[in-house]
């Protein structure tokens, strides 16, 4: 599944179903379950049907009536009057929590002999 | 249908551009991927799972934003509320609200139900997608979770980047 068309197209995966949504909603709109329910179904309906490698079957949903949250992704907000400016979020070494609650709930799930079911890989060349 | 849809790697390159970065080298796979045919219906299969998004469950340790390699199992019937959702490259508004948007565990469960699919893995497996080294993914990630998937004995996968 994917709302990255370019990038997908890129990789060139098996095969693929393309949502024309943001990111982060890749498989549907939230609290919308006959929404997601469809889509579902048309990914599996594309993970059926499609034979030729390498297709991208473009689903036929609309985020909203108009695109103008086209021109926003990955773009500065145009309110600021200062050029491009790096607003991204840092990108921090250490275990980045929902809210503190969770942190709390690792914790305890450390102190009692850890995180079974967190996988973490080795990588030789580190 | 044809509109224009956002280009992802131009808007990278934009963006790295202004900050004075060097373009991003994107894996770019010209030969024809492998493909194997569905073996079986859908209707019979065992389907996994596995996410991008940065997905944990309440309990889980979080994923860190430097190239992560890490990965989560989430069980088939946890919780919706126990999910969370961490992640620096995308709006996380929509998945802390419905983690099934980018992890559609309940949405594929529902479908088991209706017998859409015979059912899902034991888990999902979720990880955090920002990393920027193709190595890390391709040579020590993706054959993890791969093999997971094997010993799962699923049938199908389904992945959902963001």
């Amino acid at each position: 599944m994917s709302s990255a068309y370019s990038i997908t197209r890129s990789v060139n995966p098996p095969r693929a179903v393309y949502l024309d949504f943001p990111l982060g909603r890749t498989a549907g709109k939230a609290n919308d379950k006959p929404l997601q329910r469809k889509i579902m179904i048309d990914t599996l309906s594309a993970l059926d049907s499609i034979q030729a490698p390498g297709t991208i079957r473009e689903l036929p949903y609309q985020w909203s009536v108009d695109d103008a949250w086209k021109d926003l992704a990955m773009r500065p907000d145009p309110d600021r009057s200062a050029g491009h400016s790096d607003n991204r979020i840092g990108r921090v070494a250490s275990a980045q929590y929902q809210c503190d609650a969770d942190r709390t709930a690792a914790e305890v799930t450390l102190s009692e002999g850890g995180c079974s079911t967190c996988v973490f890989l080795e990588d030789s060349r580190a | 249908m044809s509109r224009e849809y956002v280009d992802y790697i131009q808007r990278t390159r934009e963006q790295y551009d202004a900050l004075g970065y060097q373009p991003y080298a994107w894996v770019n796979n010209d030969d024809v991927p492998p493909f194997t045919p569905l073996a079986k219906p859908l209707q019979d299969s065992r389907v996994g799972l596995i996410a991008s998004g940065g997905i944990y469950c309440e309990g889980q340790i979080a994923f860190h934003f430097k190239d992560d390699i890490s990965y989560r199992e989430i069980p088939r019937k946890t919780a919706r509320e126990r999910l969370r959702a961490t992640h620096f490259a995308y709006d996380l508004t929509d998945a802390r609200t419905d983690p099934n948007v980018v992890f559609p565990q309940d949405t594929l469960q529902d479908l088991a139900q209706l017998s859409r699919i015979r059912e899902l893995g034991p888990n999902a497996y979720t990880f955090m997608g920002g990393i920027y080294s193709v190595r890390k993914v391709r040579d020590i990630l993706a054959p993890a979770l791969a093999d997971r998937l094997v010993k799962d004995k699923v049938d199908v996968a389904i992945l959902v980047p963001v």
